[in-house]
């Protein structure tokens, strides 16, 4: 592991570094069977990880967060599915990787935690059993190593009486426990790159902390980058340095979390804020939701997606598309932003 | 003349009840079939089965087909149950008891071995068609077509048609009439393998197994068989009972067995036919042995499928 570079002021630099992990430039996903109209999931995607570094991606159901990591991973089903843009790993071309040497990487470098972890294990194989077969098939070591380790890995998730968990079956496991198992399986051979499609959310809201409790140690202690994935901006203000705003397949706003926070400027990051309760505001205040639901979008092409719902709608969101914007401190994507209050006191940066 | 399981029948669920906890799949699915009657009578008729066809020779002091008492029938009397024969003679003059305890052998060795032959060939189809076809890609798909299609027009073709036609084709013997049996099975396990192992292809620990870079082939054997093979092993448990049918009427259309000193009890039939009106037992005493054991072959597959299912889980 290179050592860490601590920077003072976060960068919201586009251009190539040579200490990004992760970069990801104008992906895009469009599903759409043969002689059907493609429908765009995921457009003009571009973010970069650095190592180490923690990065959200909020949004919606919908909004295209989970195709955004299953086009990293190279996951997306072949047939009638096209990804455009790039998505570069320590410097090397994913999408253009033979599927074997992709596999090599998947589990090892890159791993990912899946949203329900019901479904996500085996449900007829021992979780000792789908631990080791990560550990073995991305290093050289016998059964019993593996066995040993697959202890250690379940140990440091918080598993109680770990060598006899080894051999139960996940339906044994509560809730909390498979999603622990599953971090387990993600971090069992060092990866550099965490991915977390919404790993708390099919979980009790008590169980959630403790598991994102878990998530973060492990993360700060392996080194790890994490690309968090959530609609919960709870999760992000625990957990990330840097956050990625999505609107139906889009980035709209991208800054870090201490910014988001403070002054969201787009209207539907500042709606999103908004619709949670906070500490700051006196008790009894009204939460102000989103007007509107996601399935009420107009395509990209025609205007801003958000207008439909948008509080801060002017004539031009409905005319033309607006483009993601560098400004000062962030990027956004938005015709007639939230006034930055650059000023305002209350959050640490 | 199959019945046909739902392919997702033994996806193991997310219940997990208290009485759940910390059980297996199989070990649950026994506590559930300990308390099913229908479970405990089918059992208990294919253990009876079972221990009149290994033990028979215990059960009898006669030969089978010995047609020793040849001279006691006639064509307008066979004797009835008597001190030597509790059951009487058959129409060649042996006894019909042993005969029976002896047919069981026979339809228990035919059954299980057409039906291993059908599970074995269909299922390493089904497999390598629904291994392919679940996450194969393109390639695995034109796999997946090429073989399924071939086991439709297996399928296409009536079982006792077929068996009769590989029968004919092979000639009168008793391994014709086993592979004609199991080959009728093959497209049964070929196309419920497939089916469940595709439906399991689309299952969350399969992409996130996936997501581990673990290989498709490991992914396929270690993962989707296991989940899918559940309703194949049903199949089989309830494709014993229609071998066991197949093979009596195999032998009673003489396609079977050609030794007449082995009992069968579709040739018992047969035998009996021209005495029916004398001795209606002659055909009734075969009648119900082949009912029985089909019957509790049926009742054991049916309650281990339900106890396997997840839907009828309490």
């Amino acid at each position: 592991m290179p050592e860490m570079t601590v920077q003072a002021e976060p960068t919201l630099g586009v251009g190539r570094r040579t200490d990004v992990l992760l970069s990801v430039r104008d992906l895009a996903v469009s599903f759409g069977l043969r002689g059907q109209k493609s429908v765009t999931a995921v457009d003009e995607v571009s973010f970069d990880i650095r190592p180490g570094q923690h990065v959200g991606l909020v949004g919606e159901s919908g909004s295209g967060k989970s195709v955004t990591a299953l086009a990293i991973m190279g996951l997306l089903p072949k047939r009638g599915v096209e990804v455009g843009g790039t998505v570069e790993y320590a410097g090397r071309d994913l999408r253009s990787l033979r599927e074997q040497d992709m596999a090599e990487l998947r589990g090892s470098d890159i791993a990912m935690v899946f949203q329900d972890p019901m479904s996500s294990l085996n449900p007829v194989v021992t979780i000792g059993i789908q631990l080791e077969e990560v550990i073995r098939r991305h290093e050289k070591v016998d059964k019993r190593e593996a066995r040993d380790r697959a202890e250690v890995l379940l140990r440091r998730v918080g598993i109680p009486d770990p060598g006899r968990r080894l051999g139960e079956y996940p339906h044994q496991l509560s809730g909390g426990m498979r999603q622990r198992v599953l971090i387990a399986i993600a971090l069992a051979c060092g990866p550099k790159l965490l991915i977390a499609d919404e790993p708390t959310t099919a979980l009790d809201v008590t169980i959630q902390a403790q598991v994102l409790e878990v998530l973060k140690e492990l993360v700060a202690e392996t080194d790890a980058a994490l690309l968090m994935i959530t609609h919960d901006l709870g999760v992000v203000a625990g957990l990330c340095d840097e956050v990625n705003v999505m609107y139906a397949g889009r980035i709209v706003e991208s800054t870090t979390r201490a910014r988001l926070f403070a002054a969201p400027r787009h209207p539907y990051t500042g709606g999103l804020l908004e619709s949670i309760p906070r500490l700051d505001k006196p008790r009894g205040t009204p939460l102000r939701p989103i007007p509107g639901s996601p399935t009420q979008t107009i395509p990209w092409t025609e205007g801003c997606a958000f207008a439909p719902r948008c509080r801060n709608k002017i004539d031009q969101c409905t005319e033309t598309s607006p483009a993601l914007e560098k400004l000062a401190d962030r990027k956004l994507r938005c015709f007639n932003p939230l006034p930055a209050e650059a000023d305002r006191n209350g959050v640490d940066e | 003349m199959s019945i046909q399981i739902p392919p997702a029948a033994l996806a193991p669920d997310t219940l997990d009840s208290e009485e759940e906890h910390g059980v297996g799949l199989w070990r649950g699915a026994f506590r559930r079939m300990r308390r099913n009657p229908t479970a405990i009578v089918g059992a208990l008729i294919v253990l009876g089965f079972l221990l009149v066809a290994i033990f028979g020779p215990l059960l009898t002091s006669y030969q089978p087909g010995s047609a020793e008492w040849s001279g006691q029938v006639t064509p307008t009397s066979v004797p009835g149950p008597s001190e030597n024969h509790w059951l009487g003679l058959d129409r060649f003059g042996s006894d019909m008891w042993t005969q029976l305890v002896y047919g069981a052998r026979q339809s228990l060795v035919y059954g299980v071995v057409s039906t291993a032959l059908g599970l074995t060939v269909g299922a390493a189809l089904g497999a390598i068609a629904g291994g392919f076809g679940a996450i194969g890609g393109r390639f695995g798909t034109w796999v997946d077509t090429a073989i399924m299609r071939v086991v439709d027009i297996m399928l296409a073709i009536p079982s006792l048609l077929l068996a009769v036609s590989i029968a004919a084709v092979l000639g009168q013997n008793k391994y014709s009439i086993m592979i004609a049996v199991g080959v009728a099975q093959v497209p049964i396990f070929a196309r419920l393998l497939r089916g469940s192992m595709l439906g399991q292809g689309q299952a969350d620990y399969v992409l996130a197994a996936g997501a581990l870079g673990l290989r498709k082939r490991r992914i396929v054997i270690g993962h989707v068989m296991p989940n899918s093979i559940g309703p194949t092993i049903v199949q089989a448990t309830l494709n014993l009972a229609t071998a066991i049918i197949e093979v009596a009427a195999l032998s009673y259309l003489g396609l079977g067995e050609a030794d007449p000193a082995v009992a069968e009890w579709g040739r018992m039939l047969v035998a009996a036919q021209d005495r029916f009106d004398v001795a209606p037992r002659l055909a009734i005493l075969p009648g119900i042995a082949i009912a029985v054991t089909a019957l509790g072959f049926t009742l054991f597959g049916e309650a281990l499928r339900e106890a396997l299912d997840p839907r009828t889980r309490k």
